[in-house]
């Protein structure tokens, strides 16, 4: 593990709301190493954003990293003291959000935008930097740089918008890229044209990439290993084969049961019984064991610890094997009943294959 | 590798630059009041800035030959009780209270901007003394303080400036503030700091241009309201010290024989009444031009006997 870029390690992450505590982040670790791509997938809540932004120090509100280290080249970032963060942030990690409609400042030329943080990291000079941008326009497919480098952001469309967002996150060259959700607000064909992007872009300069996203399709695309998250803990970690034909995790299996592809009838559906619900106390069981239908006693009193199921394969379920051997065969139909009317996850939306659908 | 294929092909337009600007005149131009009052303010602005040398005497040079003069071709004003020609008067008056009433608007901004930004980004500890400071200062008349600085500073230009400006930071800190809260948490500050951005960079390049039109708006209508405590100051007596001209000092000293001099206050009193209102439709057009979803626009207006949009009830 010594050439990953960033490693997080039993990281714990606690929100204050009013007298209770909310446990959003339980011991959850993960790596990703140059060039790769690891795709971190969850329900809402599960606490795949949140584990992500507090490695950054972007926590809101009440949010407070209680315990675990995330090393990046040497440096512990937990660690770290604002100033130092602020030039890590934007120069060694760059960073994709959500909504490119409202990430944007609207009061700011677009070519400035791009332009602001590599001047505040003195990545190159002011001529450089104008220079850089227009190629970075050209390189996340915005033409006529030139002209475009004086439009505001609301001239732009949402993809046209992300693609500046990127321009701005890769302009000092990170060695790790952080996209969260970064197609949930776009439209399918733009979403694919954004994925693609991503992919020549860390192909260029060996980029580390993690992708937060619910939707697997997205993940199945374009990541290397994908973990699931539940609960704040790190439910499953696979490379991306194993964790397409030997899925181990009733969480996993349940949430690939709920996708939708394109032409899938409602009764093929398996929605996951129940929702994610936040923690007020830290975990003492498998935090899923309520909603999975393979739950047994041993579930509901002891913690599963996140255990090696093959190379490079990690579960956290005591029943795991169970989960593999019935693979292929009723798993799907065991972990969800059909759905009714009501789909219990938040887990929709597929891209299948570069063909994408939404529900 | 699939080419990722552009959104827009070539030749498209590239909107105009200040697109903005011209949707705010379009929807500024419908309001019909507060062209009416851009236009008055202009000529007042105008007068006020070239007044002095187009006035025919200095606002000192009194003339006991016409004393009390009623208005004439050659005193259009007619004169006071020494004989100052109110024309004059009236011209140095309007310099006096550009200069008083806009630089304390903008000294009220300043602080006010500065403390309200800083609280709301930096939240805590400064954020709550702020707060407590704005409270305290809605609590106390504004006159008051301006009547107390008065005193402490003297009846010139410049102190009765401060007098004026100092006191009127606290709405402008809570507007800031308010604004600034809801923008601290939101997706464009997160992603500004995700790119390294410090807290006084944000500040500057990202909460200050966004709350701009909102400032516009509120100091359009702070420069109405320090035109009447300075006029107030004069009425009370610790206005600007005669022979300096005001608006007040004229109206006040013109209560005395209203009866007998009867244009020593029409002449004043109808013009500074003119660029009274003319400010505070001024300030109205901006409201609904800048901030088209704000949920007061129009209301002043209203107050003052005028409908939404400048319509006469």
């Amino acid at each position: 593990m010594a050439d990953e870029l960033l490693s997080v390690e039993d990281l714990h992450v606690e929100f204050e709301r009013g007298d209770s505590k909310v446990y959003a982040v339980n011991g959850a670790s993960f790596s990703v190493g140059p060039g790769e791509t690891l795709g971190i997938v969850g329900e809402s809540g599960s606490g795949k954003s949140v584990s992500v932004l507090s490695v950054m120090g972007l926590l809101r509100g009440s949010g407070q990293v209680t315990g675990g280290t995330a090393m990046f080249m040497g440096k512990d970032l937990l660690k770290l003291r604002r100033r130092q963060l602020e030039d890590i942030r934007g120069r060694d990690i760059g960073m994709i959000f959500q909504d490119p409609m409202s990430s944007l400042n609207p009061t700011m030329r677009i070519g400035d935008q791009i332009m602001e943080g590599m001047l505040s990291h003195q990545y190159t000079s002011r001529k450089g930097a104008f220079n850089r941008t227009l190629q970075l326009l050209d390189e996340v497919g915005i033409p006529e740089g030139k002209a475009r480098f004086r439009s505001y952001p609301h001239e732009f469309s949402g993809g046209m918008r992300q693609r500046v967002m990127i321009a701005m996150a890769v302009a000092c060259e990170p060695q790790l890229l952080i996209a969260d959700e970064p197609t949930t607000a776009l439209d399918v064909t733009v979403q694919t044209q954004i994925l693609v992007l991503l992919r020549q872009l860390q192909l260029k300069g060996r980029m580390g990439i993690i992708l937060i996203t619910h939707d697997f399709g997205v993940a199945t695309n374009v990541c290397d290993r994908i973990i699931v998250m539940y609960a704040g803990k790190v439910m499953e970690s696979a490379p991306l084969v194993d964790f397409l034909a030997r899925p181990a995790h009733p969480y996993t299996v349940g949430l690939k049961g709920s996708v939708i592809e394109v032409g899938t009838k409602a009764h093929q559906l398996r929605a996951i019984p129940g929702m994610a619900t936040a923690l007020t106390e830290p975990p003492r069981a498998c935090p899923f064991a309520e909603r999975c239908q393979l739950a047994a006693d041993r579930c509901l009193e002891e913690l599963p610890p996140l255990r090696p199921l093959g190379l490079g394969h990690y579960v956290a379920c005591h029943r795991a094997e169970e989960v593999l051997a019935a693979a292929g065969t009723t798993v799907g139909a065991q972990v969800g009943g059909p759905v009714g009317g009501q789909v219990g996850g938040q887990v929709g939306g597929q891209v299948a294959q570069g063909v994408t659908a939404r529900a | 590798m699939a080419v990722v294929s552009a959104t827009v092909g070539p030749g498209v337009r590239v909107p105009r630059r200040h697109a903005q600007w011209w949707l705010a005149w379009r929807r500024y131009k419908r309001n019909k009041l507060a062209v009416a009052g851009a236009a008055c303010v202009a000529v007042y602005l105008v007068l006020g800035l070239i007044g002095p040398w187009v006035a025919p005497q200095n606002y000192a040079q009194a003339n006991f030959l016409y004393a009390n003069h009623p208005p004439s071709l050659r005193f259009p004003f007619g004169t006071d009780g020494l004989g100052h020609d109110m024309l004059s008067q009236v011209l140095w008056s309007m310099r006096n209270a550009i200069e008083i009433t806009f630089g304390a608007s903008l000294l009220s901004f300043a602080i006010g901007v500065t403390l309200g930004l800083w609280g709301g980004l930096r939240g805590g500890v400064a954020d709550m003394v702020i707060m407590r400071l704005v409270d305290f200062m809605f609590a106390i008349p504004q006159f008051f303080l301006s009547l107390f600085l008065v005193v402490a500073m003297g009846r010139t230009v410049w102190p009765i400036l401060l007098a004026i400006g100092i006191p009127g930071w606290a709405q402008y800190a809570r507007l800031v503030r308010g604004l600034v809260l809801g923008m601290r948490n939101g997706e464009m500050v997160e992603a500004a700091r995700a790119f390294g951005a410090s807290r006084a960079h944000i500040a500057r390049r990202y909460l200050l241009p966004n709350v701009s039109n909102s400032m516009l708006v509120q100091i359009a209508f702070g420069i109405p309201v320090d035109l009447t405590v300075m006029a107030g100051l004069s009425v009370v007596g610790l206005g600007l010290r005669p022979p300096l001209p005001s608006f007040g000092n004229m109206i006040a000293q013109a209560g005395a024989n209203v009866l007998g001099y009867p244009w020593l206050m029409y002449f004043p009193a109808a013009i500074f009444a003119v660029i009274l209102l003319s400010f505070l439709f001024v300030a109205d057009g901006l409201q609904e031009a800048l901030n088209p979803r704000a949920e007061d626009g129009g209301r002043r207006a209203r107050r003052f006997g005028f409908g939404a949009r400048g319509r006469l009830f």
